[in-house]
């Protein structure tokens, strides 16, 4: 039984913590994409398409990673080449997201997906208690950890990483010393559709292995409080979403057991996490300037 | 000796003419330089004379239009900064490069091109800073550092990459006048090991007392080369300005008049607004008639927080924290106590002292619709336009701003013009107590000058003038008594008379502010 759950809470994490690692690495090299949600959804729709019609969930997932890095190029093409206004442009990119999947996924309405299959070790699997835990879940699963040790490493211990941060604390800085502010921003921008596009296959590939228009249901907008409730951290986003996870999984089990309390409440609980941790961490000086991205949303235009 | 050395190789650096145009604006206009090994030399001009454009192209930050740097004697196109490092030129920017989120190694290692690991950056950074007797700690956040901290990194992060050429721009603009001391001792070690520096500056006696020759500009064009030790800092303001800038006068107040106090600080204390932001501790001052009181301090000491204090944009709890004429204004917003007959200039003149894309007139309205609400509205509050354009064409007249159309935009005007019409729309109104924050930053001498006689000007005419500002110069110019700021406290004033630069610049830097005297003025 408390396998089951924790499974289940895994399950509902994973596509959270892709796309918010993903818009880590984004709002680190100072760029606020908001439109996580319509990249994460045009990958699903690709995922789930592409995954029905080889008959590969791989192929799927490949596909989804490289439509939402291509979706993510035109948020990177007009706000850092034409230097259009962030947020706008971010909004944009969900709207638009969510309608062009809507129209390509009509034909998939209904259909039977396909599952991708999960891991299944001899003996190991078979563990009591930690066994399919550990052992026995999907592969995206496991590349969601990889991924989030891998971001920190890269942030925190290697040159590139040092680069992309500094971007982000101060292009004016950064193309002072040479660096290639614009050329390091489009590579994060990419880097996060990619990572939304595999967290929208996630949903449509194990999640619930089936296309339903807006199937996304809010959670590129979780994902994008999840990095803020991170305060930019790569290890507390995987906190932050196994505890969202394990509201949304909670919030379904307390109506199933008829508890009193309404779902918006629990619904509405990542984003007033959020706000919370916003006060909390802009009380604490240091914190702030370590980790918040000072340039974040501001427009660079070099003079040359 | 610099001659001779010369003569045997190819100087260092040599620019012909050398151009950049900015759309109308040659910001740069055909300039020729030569740098010989082992010398110091200065560039001088005032704000806008086009020495930060040049250097930023000699460091590949910016593309010529047109001309050649000769590097050794090779011609070279200077691509990038990264570029110019490799060929051994290093610069120590006026606004500095530096990462606050980030340690004094990491933001050394982000300027070097190879993958040095940061254990031995951190360890070179420390014998190097040993070295020269700048004492630097590679795992301090720069956002916790000083300005003169914050440039030691700068100086340190240039000398790693070992540079023939070192540019620094304004570097002691923001220092106190004691660790500017330790600056030229550093550069003059520097040029005794041979290296080149190319010193940007518009403070004319560090000029003389340092370099060893110096080009001048004026509005983007060399206007001529000299020996700085030969010639006086009026003929060297006089190459810059293009004529003789009109000194300023003060008069020492009236012995005989009475010392009414018009402004007065009563024990103002204010926890830190933001992350950023500095506590202000336990602040005394009164300023009387007829005088001039200057706040001296090193940039984010206090002196915003201080500012937004006195002129009401934060209000404080305590009504009597605050005086005004006499009567307490601690409780009353900017409108309250520009009514009570006082006017305020901030430090950031764009989106701050004016709005930028509002015509002149109505950011002359913006101000003062309140103040002069008889005058400048008619009935039900509609504005009266010609009697706004009238007053805005006397300021400007009064304050002589140089502007290219009738009633500009506030953005179209240059910094100095800007700053010219903000003092007068305030001056304007004859307030009793004038409050300015860096009244004369980036504006040219003549401007300059022009600014600080029209507020002694005021304060002999029998109101209080409190003036904030980190230029030393101009304080002692305007002044009649200075007191410092340093790290939220303010030391008590010390007459003009009795003031040194060493004495300000110890408390400058931290020296104790004691401030005993005013608990009996307070009494």
């Amino acid at each position: 039984m408390f396998e089951a759950i924790v499974i289940t809470i895994a399950t509902a994490a994973t596509p959270l913590l892709i796309a918010a690692m993903g818009e880590l690495v984004v709002e680190r090299s100072g760029v606020l994409n908001l439109g996580v949600e319509g990249m994460m959804i045009m990958g699903a729709v690709t995922g789930f398409g592409v995954a029905l019609t080889t008959g590969s969930p791989w192929l799927g997932v490949f596909a989804a990673i490289l439509v939402g890095a291509l979706f993510s190029l035109l948020f990177a093409f007009l706000t850092l080449t034409l230097v259009t206004n962030q947020v706008a442009t971010g909004l944009a990119l969900t709207l638009l997201g969510l309608g062009l999947s809507g129209m390509i996924g009509e034909g998939f309405v209904g259909l039977p997906g396909v599952k991708m299959g999960t891991l299944y070790i001899p003996f190991l699997t078979d563990l009591p208690y930690v066994g399919r835990l550990v052992f026995g879940q999907d592969p995206i699963f496991y590349i969601s950890i990889m991924l989030t040790a891998g971001v920190a490493y890269f942030l925190f211990y290697t040159k590139a990483g040092l680069t992309l941060r500094s971007v982000g604390d101060n292009h004016g800085s950064a193309h002072a010393l040479g660096i290639r502010v614009i050329a390091i921003r489009y590579l994060a921008v990419m880097f996060g559709g990619a990572c939304a596009g595999l967290a929208g296959a996630y949903l449509a590939l194990v999640y619930v292995p089936q296309w339903v228009e807006g199937m996304s249901a809010g959670r590129g907008w979780i994902a994008l409080a999840l990095v803020v409730f991170a305060s930019w951290r790569p290890w507390r986003v995987l906190a932050g979403a196994y505890l969202f996870g394990a509201v949304t999984i909670g919030q379904l089990h307390a109506q199933a057991l008829g508890w009193p309390i309404p779902s918006q409440l629990l619904s509405a609980l990542p984003y007033l996490a959020t706000i919370v941790v916003l006060v909390l961490i802009s009380r604490n000086r240091r914190l702030t300037m370590v980790n918040t991205p000072a340039s974040l949303g501001r427009p660079f235009v070099p003079d040359r | 000796m610099s001659e001779q050395r010369n003569s045997a190789a190819a100087p260092l650096l040599e620019v012909r003419g050398l151009t950049k145009v900015f759309g109308q604006l040659k910001a740069c206009d055909a300039i020729d330089l030569t740098i010989a090994r082992g010398e110091i030399h200065a560039l001088l001009g005032e704000n806008g004379a086009g020495k930060s454009t040049l250097v930023k192209m000699l460091f590949g930050s910016l593309e010529p239009a047109s001309g050649e740097i000769l590097w050794k004697g090779e011609p070279v196109t200077v691509t990038s900064p990264g570029h110019a490092r490799k060929l051994g030129i290093g610069m120590v920017f006026q606004h500095f490069s530096l990462f606050d989120a980030l340690t004094a190694a990491e933001n050394i290692m982000l300027s070097l091109d190879d993958d040095t690991s940061i254990i031995e950056i951190a360890e070179k950074a420390r014998q190097l800073s040993a070295a020269y007797g700048l004492p630097l700690d590679p795992y301090a956040l720069v956002g916790d550092l000083s300005v003169g901290e914050r440039q030691r990194i700068e100086i340190i992060r240039c000398l790693l990459q070992e540079p023939e050429l070192i540019i620094l721009d304004e570097p002691t603009s923001v220092l106190t006048p004691q660790e500017a001391d330790k600056l030229f001792e550093t550069l003059e070690r520097l040029r005794a090991e041979g290296k080149s520096i190319l010193y940007i500056s518009h403070r004319l006696e560090e000029v003389k007392r340092m370099c060893d020759r110096a080009t001048v500009l004026r509005h983007g064009k060399v206007v001529g080369h000299c020996d700085p030790r030969k010639e006086t800092a009026a003929s060297l303001a006089r190459m810059m300005v293009g004529n003789d800038v009109q000194a300023v006068v003060r008069e020492a107040p009236a012995a005989n008049a009475a010392r009414q106090p018009l402004l007065e600080v009563r024990g103002l204390s204010r926890q830190p607004a933001g992350p950023f932001s500095i506590p202000l501790r336990d602040i005394w001052l009164t300023v009387n008639a007829g005088e001039v009181v200057g706040i001296a301090g090193v940039a984010g000491n206090g002196q915003g927080e201080f500012f937004e204090a006195i002129s009401g944009e934060v209000i404080q709890r305590d009504a009597a924290v605050v005086r005004l004429r006499g009567k307490d204004a601690g409780r009353l917003d900017i409108s309250g106590r520009r009514l009570a007959g006082a006017a305020f200039v901030p430090e950031e003149r764009l989106g701050h002292g004016a709005a930028p894309r509002m015509k002149l007139s109505e950011n002359l309205l913006l101000s003062r619709f309140k103040t002069d609400a008889k005058a400048f509205l008619g009935g039900l509050g509609l504005i009266r336009t010609p009697v706004i354009a009238q007053a805005a064409k006397r300021i400007v007249s009064e304050m002589d701003v140089r502007k290219s159309a009738e009633d500009p935009e506030a953005a179209a005007l240059s910094g100095g013009n800007l700053q010219k019409f903000i003092i007068g729309r305030e001056l304007d109104r004859k307030p009793a107590v004038m409050v300015v924050n860096q009244p004369t930053w980036g504006v040219d001498a003549g401007a300059a000058a022009r600014i600080r006689q029209a507020l002694i000007d005021l304060a002999r005419s029998g109101s209080a003038v409190l003036v904030i500002s980190q230029d030393l110069d101009e304080l002692f110019e305007v002044s009649d008594a200075i007191a410092v700021m340093h790290d939220g406290q303010l030391s008590a004033p010390i007459p003009v008379a009795d003031a040194t630069l060493e004495r300000i610049g110890l408390l400058m830097g931290g020296a104790d502010v004691a401030h005993g005297e005013h608990h009996g003025e307070a009494a």
